[in-house]
C-alpha cells in the first residue's frame, strides 16, 4: 500500500462505532501501519449522528479525513451515510451501507429509501454496496450489537480494506471483553460467506 | 487500561486524554483532582478506575466543582507533592478566582493544569471559548500537544517545568488531541522516589498587599527565566529546516492543526518550512524572529482566536515589518479542518488544484439530511418530568406562551430544549438556572420554572439558591436527583455515598440542603406519580416565597452498568 488509507465510520450514537474504531486502529497497528483516528464523546453521542475517522499509512499526521479523500464510508445506519458524503469523491470511495434506518421522536428531516440513497451518492462515490448487515446478524445472535463486526469481515473478505484478516481477528482478540469473544469472531467469520 | 500502569518501555495506542495519565504516571503523580467535563471526562473516569484497581502511588478525586478541585491539588501541592487538575475550558471559568493567585504564590512541589477546549462545541454547550488566552492573563506557562504522544510527553515535561520553577504549569488541548488515539512509546515508569511532604512555612503562600506585589515581581523574574526554557524547549521545532533559507514563505501551527497542516504539505508534496509550537506561553520570541526574519509570507495556522497570529505580527513589526501574515482567512467560528488549509495554503502559493472544493461543498449542501437532535434515553425519568411540567402549565397555550418562562443548566437535561420537548429559554453555565430565574422573577410578572440536576445543583446551585431566598424571590426550581453525573459518564457526587476511588463517604441529603438553604416549600415526589407531580407544580408557582420541587428518581442506566 503506497497510499494512506482513509476510513470514515457513520451511524448513530449507542451502535458501537467507537469499538470498531479500536479493533481498526488495532489492526492497522498490527499490521506495521502509522495510525490516527478521531472520536467524538459526551453529548454528542446520545443518539445523535456520529462520525469516526480512521487514517493509516506509513506517517499519518492529521487525525481527521480531508473532504473528498475517504477510501471507504462504513455506515451503519443508512441515512447517516448521506452526511458522510461530504468525505466521498467519485474518484475513490467506496461506500458500504448497513440497511438500517433509524428515525426517533428527536429527529427532524426524511428517511430516505436505499435506493433513493445510492442516487444521492452518484457524485461523491466510485462505488455503493447496500448490505443487509443488521439482518443477517440479527437472524444470527438475535440482536444488532454486532453489525459493524459483519462489515468489518465484509471488507477484509471482499479485500476492500488493505488489512490482513487475521490482523483484524487479533485486533478483536484485543480489544473485544473476553466473554463476547466467540460471538464476535464467528460474526466476522460469517460476513466470508456473505 | 492497565497498560497504562505497564513498568517497561512499550508501543501502544492510546486516546490524548490516556496519554496526558500515562504522562502524570510517568512523572510521578501524587495528588489528582478533576470535575467531570467534555473533553476532559476520562481524564477522572481512567484515574477512578485505576484506583478502583488497588493501592496506587497517587490520590484520585472528584470534587464537587472545578474550582474545588484546583484547590485540593493546590495544596497538595502547596505541601510538596506533585498534583494534577483537570478540566474542561468552562470549568477553568469557575476555577480561575483561585488559579491566578497561585500563580503568583508558586507551590512547594509541583502542579499541572490540564484544559481542554471544544472548538466546534460538539460537547459544550456555552461558549467556544479560546483557553490560550488565560494562559496569558495568568502569565501561566502553557504547552499545546497535538497529538498522544505528545501529550504524553509534554505532561512530563510540564512536572518538569512546575518542579524547576514552582509554578503551575498548563496543559491545553482541544476535542481533536483529547479525543485522538495513535501509537504512543511508553517510557519505562521508575520506581519513584517519594516526594515526602513539604512544611508550609508561615505565610509562605498569603498573598495580600504588601506580598501580592512582591509575589507579581518574583512571578515576573520566575517568567523571564521559563522564557528562556521555551526559547529551546524540545517543545517547539522547526521542520524542513534546510530548505529554510531559500525559502519565501513559512508557516507556523500549534496543536492539531499541525498536524493538518502537516498532512496538506505531505499531500502537495512541497517543502515549506513550519515552526511547530508547543511551548505557547510565554512564546520562543527569538526563535520566532529568525523563522519570519527573511520571509516574505507567513501563514499562521491555528483554531478558535488569532492567539499566535496577534503575537507573531507585533514581534514581526519590530524584525520584518514588509512581512505579509496569512490566517485571519481560516474561519473563526467552528473547528478547522485540513481542507480550509489546503485551500489557503494553495491559494497563496499558485498551485492549481484538481479537486474543486467549492463545488464539493456546494453539491453536498444540496444533500437534504437529517437532523438528529440528541436524545434522552428510552426509561429515562426526564421524560416524566419535562411532561409534567409541560402538563401543569398547558404549555401550548397561548396565555402559557406568554406567562412562563424556563429556565435550563447543563446536564443531560438540557436536552429540555430539543425536540419535542422544547422548554428552556436560557442555557448559559452550571447553577445558572437557578441565579437567573431569580433575576427574571424580581423584573417581571411571569411564572418561572428552573430544572436542575443534582450533581450541578452541588456544583454551584446552592450559592444561587441562598441568594434566591436572601433577596425574597419566588421562582419555582425543580431539582432533577437521578443520583449520578449522568451526561459526563456516571461520575458520582457529594449525594451519592461513594467517592472517585469507590470509597464509602457520606451521602450528603438534597433535602436537608435545600432547607438549610432557607427554602420553606419543598416537596419530593418520584415523577412517576404524575399526577401528584403536575398538582405541586400549580400549586408551587402560585407560592410568595421559592419553591422547590426534588424529582427524586434514579438514572435509568445506572442499574445497568
Amino acid at each position: 500500500m503506497n497510499k494512506d488509507f482513509n476510513i470514515i465510520i457513520v451511524g448513530t450514537g449507542g451502535q458501537g462505532l467507537i469499538t470498531l474504531l479500536k479493533i481498526l486502529a488495532e489492526a492497522a497497528k498490527i499490521n506495521g501501519f502509522d495510525v490516527k483516528t478521531s472520536e467524538l464523546h459526551g453529548l454528542s453521542q446520545r443518539g445523535g449522528s456520529v462520525e469516526c475517522h480512521i487514517r493509516f499509512g506509513k506517517k499519518i499526521y492529521s487525525p481527521l479525513v480531508g473532504a473528498g479523500d475517504a477510501d471507504l464510508v462504513l455506515a451503519l445506519e443508512q441515512n447517516e451515510s448521506l452526511r458522510a458524503a461530504y468525505y466521498g469523491s467519485k474518484k475513490k470511495t467506496i461506500f458500504l451501507i448497513n440497511k438500517l434506518s433509524v428515525f426517533s421522536l428527536a429527529s427532524i428531516g426524511k428517511e430516505m429509501l436505499p435506493a433513493q440513497i445510492s442516487g444521492s451518492l452518484k457524485n461523491f462515490s466510485k462505488k455503493t454496496i447496500l448490505l443487509n448487515a443488521s439482518d443477517i446478524v440479527k437472524k444470527e445472535t438475535g440482536s444488532i450489537v454486532t453489525t459493524g463486526i459483519f462489515m468489518l469481515g465484509f471488507c477484509a473478505f471482499k479485500k476492500i480494506i488493505p488489512l490482513k484478516e487475521k490482523s483484524i481477528i487479533k485486533a478483536i482478540e484485543r480489544v473485544v471483553p473476553e466473554k463476547y469473544l466467540d460471538l464476535n469472531r464467528k460474526i466476522f467469520k460469517l460476513s466470508s460467506k456473505k | 487500561m492497565k497498560e497504562l500502569l505497564e513498568k517497561r518501555p512499550m508501543k501502544v495506542i492510546l486516546l490524548g486524554n490516556n496519554a496526558i495519565i500515562r504522562g502524570a504516571i510517568e512523572a510521578g503523580v501524587q495528588f489528582v483532582s478533576t470535575f467531570p467535563g467534555t473533553p476532559a471526562s476520562e481524564i477522572g473516569d481512567t484515574f477512578s478506575a485505576l484506583s478502583k484497581l488497588g493501592p496506587q502511588d497517587f490520590y484520585f478525586e472528584y470534587s464537587t466543582n472545578e474550582k474545588t478541585a484546583m484547590e485540593a491539588a493546590t495544596g497538595a501541592a502547596f505541601s510538596g507533592l506533585k498534583s494534577l487538575v483537570a478540566m474542561k475550558h468552562f470549568g477553568l471559568n469557575v476555577a480561575s478566582d483561585s488559579l491566578l493567585p497561585v500563580v503568583y504564590t508558586g507551590v512547594g512541589g509541583a502542579m499541572v493544569v490540564m484544559v481542554a477546549d471544544d472548538p466546534g462545541c460538539w460537547s459544550s454547550a456555552q461558549t467556544e471559548q479560546d483557553t490560550r488566552y488565560f494562559s496569558r492573563m495568568a502569565h501561566i506557562p502553557m504547552l499545546e500537544p497535538s497529538d498522544p504522544q505528545e501529550c504524553k510527553d509534554f505532561t512530563k515535561l510540564a512536572f518538569e517545568i512546575s518542579d524547576k520553577f514552582k509554578i503551575p504549569v498548563m496543559i491545553r488541548t482541544t476535542t481533536r488531541v483529547s479525543h485522538q488515539q495513535s501509537i504512543v512509546s511508553l517510557s519505562e515508569i521508575k520506581g519513584q522516589k517519594k516526594v515526602s511532604q513539604k512544611d508550609i512555612k508561615r505565610g509562605q503562600f498569603s498573598t495580600m498587599p504588601p506580598n501580592v506585589l512582591r509575589m507579581k515581581k518574583e512571578l515576573f523574574s520566575k517568567l523571564a527565566k521559563i522564557s528562556e526554557v521555551s526559547e529551546k524547549s524540545v517543545a517547539n521545532k522547526v521542520d524542513g529546516l534546510k530548505k529554510k533559507n531559500d525559502s519565501e514563505f513559512g508557516i507556523i501551527a500549534s496543536g492539531v492543526s499541525y498536524l493538518y497542516a502537516k498532512e496538506i504539505l505531505k499531500e502537495l508534496g512541497i517543502d515549506v518550512p513550519v515552526l511547530k509550537l508547543g511551548f505557547t506561553n510565554p512564546l520562543p520570541r527569538l526563535l520566532i524572529e529568525s523563522f519570519i526574519k527573511n520571509f516574505k509570507k507567513v501563514l499562521i495556522v491555528e483554531e478558535i482566536e488569532p492567539f499566535l497570529e496577534e503575537q507573531v505580527a507585533a514581534i514581526a513589526k519590530d524584525v520584518n515589518p514588509e512581512i505579509k501574515i496569512f490566517g485571519s482567512e481560516l474561519p473563526k467560528i467552528g473547528e478547522l479542518k485540513p481542507e480550509y488549509i489546503k485551500a489557503l495554503i494553495t491559494r497563496i502559493l499558485g498551485i492549481k488544484q484538481e479537486f474543486d472544493f467549492k463545488k464539493h461543498q456546494k453539491d453536498f449542501n444540496k444533500i437534504e439530511l437529517i437532523k438528529r437532535f440528541p436524545n434522552l434515553c428510552p426509561g429515562c425519568p426526564y421524560w416524566l418530568v419535562f411532561s409534567g411540567i409541560k402538563k401543569a402549565v398547558q404549555v401550548a397555550s397561548r396565555q402559557a406562551a406568554k406567562d412562563v418562562v424556563f429556565g435550563g443548566d447543563i446536564g443531560c437535561y438540557m436536552l429540555s430544549g430539543c425536540p419535542p420537548h422544547n422548554i428552556q429559554d436560557w442555557l448559559i453555565s452550571m447553577g445558572s438556572s437557578i441565579g437567573i430565574s431569580h433575576g427574571v422573577k424580581k423584573s417581571t410578572d411571569k411564572k418561572v420554572i428552573s430544572i436542575i440536576g443534582d450533581s450541578t445543583f452541588f456544583h454551584a446551585g446552592i450559592p444561587a439558591l441562598i441568594n434566591t431566598v436572601f433577596n425574597k424571590s419566588n421562582p419555582l426550581i425543580i431539582i432533577l436527583e437521578n443520583s449520578t453525573t449522568g451526561m459526563t459518564g456516571h461520575q458520582p457526587h457529594p449525594g451519592v455515598g461513594k467517592t472517585g476511588s469507590g470509597e464509602e463517604t457520606v451521602s450528603l441529603s438534597l433535602e436537608n440542603m435545600v432547607r438549610a438553604c432557607g427554602v420553606k416549600n419543598l416537596k419530593i415526589i418520584d415523577p412517576v406519580n404524575q399526577e401528584e407531580f403536575i398538582n405541586t407544580i400549580k400549586e408551587f408557582l402560585e407560592n410568595k416565597e421559592v419553591s422547590v420541587i426534588i424529582a427524586r428518581r434514579p438514572c435509568v442506566l445506572l442499574g445497568r452498568r
